[in-house]
């Protein structure tokens, strides 16, 4: 796993971004243990404040759950996974959609650039 | 009860105020910057925390008591110029910090040294400035106390020994102490930090959690400590 943050927003919302990413392409699997949150802040070079703030929005989100005395889990809920993999593409298309259409294009065009470029 | 407080405290030398009402309470298991300008009042009031310097007016309490020789036992101080001794080998000087403090772990400190690759039989003298700077924050961090205070540990140090330190600093932090960094060089340091307070011509004048205060500003703290002392 491999962190970047830039210091211009709130550290711990960039660990949820970054961790929500892991978890739903699966490189941080479902039912899967994570490290403490010390090793989790070690690992990742931030405070451990800032990453058990992070872990507690994930515990929001139902992306992990805690259970007790034994620590934190990634969900097996895969609908809610796939729920959050979905929204996570769409947001990302949206994104691409909007600069395309700021660059000129139309959504022909950009459908006929997608199939193009895409194997 | 509060790790620290400091309540209404002036300090001038020879008539010239050097720090203003300063009141701030530091509370356990934060890691705090204490940013400003050079010659605002940083080192003035680590010095008072540290009893090292009187105040003209005003209290400091550790524990809820009023600094001195117990205070001393339970902070760890690394000010801005080191003060070993260069005639000295590693284990020479690792001995007299276990004679000097009680909650000096040597254990630890040794595993540190080991982890630099340092002979413990190395004269300070023949060590590289950079590795002196580690050498002393390895022994600062090797006391198990209640609060580091940490005087521009950053200044002058390459970026490889920047994150050597910045490492040290978060391996050692535990929830029961906190530890107060002082620097202007914010960028570097500012991802680790749980709160910062801004001193400028001896005042604070903004005291604020780092997330929070990103959230509001839509920018980074150094950005925001830019826009505010642009000179």
């Amino acid at each position: 796993m491999n962190f970047i943050f830039d210091n211009d927003r709130p550290i711990y919302i960039q660990l949820v971004e970054q961790l929500e990413i892991y978890i739903i392409s699966g490189q941080i699997k479902s039912g899967e243990k994570l490290p403490s949150v010390r090793e989790l802040a070690l690992k990742t070079k931030v405070n451990p404040n800032t990453m058990q703030k992070a872990l507690v929005e994930l515990e929001d989100l139902k992306l992990i759950y805690t259970e007790r005395t034994n620590g934190k889990y990634v969900t097996k809920d895969q609908k809610l996974l796939d729920k959050f993999k979905d929204k996570y593409a769409r947001e990302k298309t949206k994104k691409y959609i909007n600069e395309m259409q700021e660059l000129g294009f139309i959504d022909p065009e950009i459908i006929e650039i997608l199939k193009e470029e895409s194997i | 009860m509060e790790l620290l407080e400091c309540k209404h405290i002036y300090k001038g030398y020879d008539k010239k105020p050097v720090l203003k009402d300063i009141n701030l309470k530091i509370p356990r298991g934060k890691i705090i910057g204490l940013l400003g300008k050079n010659g605002m009042g940083k080192t003035t009031l680590i010095k008072l925390i540290n009893d090292l310097l009187i105040p003209t007016s005003g209290e400091i309490l550790v524990n809820g008591k009023e600094v001195g020789i117990e205070s001393k036992k339970i902070i760890s101080y690394l000010p801005e110029r080191t003060y070993l001794d260069k005639s000295m080998t590693i284990k020479q000087t690792l001995d007299y910090f276990t004679d000097f403090y009680d909650n000096f772990d040597i254990e630890k400190a040794k595993k540190l040294i080991k982890d630099l690759d340092l002979e413990i039989d190395t004269k300070i003298s023949k060590m590289s400035k950079g590795m002196q700077e580690k050498l002393q924050l390895i022994l600062v961090m090797s006391r198990n106390v209640e609060l580091y205070i940490l005087d521009e540990p950053l200044g002058g140090v390459d970026p490889a020994t920047r994150d050597y330190i910045l490492d040290t600093i978060l391996n050692n932090f535990n929830e029961d102490a906190s530890i107060i960094i002082s620097t202007h060089l914010i960028s570097d340091i500012e991802r680790i930090l749980d709160e910062v307070i801004f001193i400028d011509k001896g005042k604070i004048i903004l005291s604020s959690d780092a997330d929070k205060l990103r959230e509001k500003e839509n920018s980074s703290i150094d950005e925001i400590f830019r826009r505010m002392f642009k000179c």
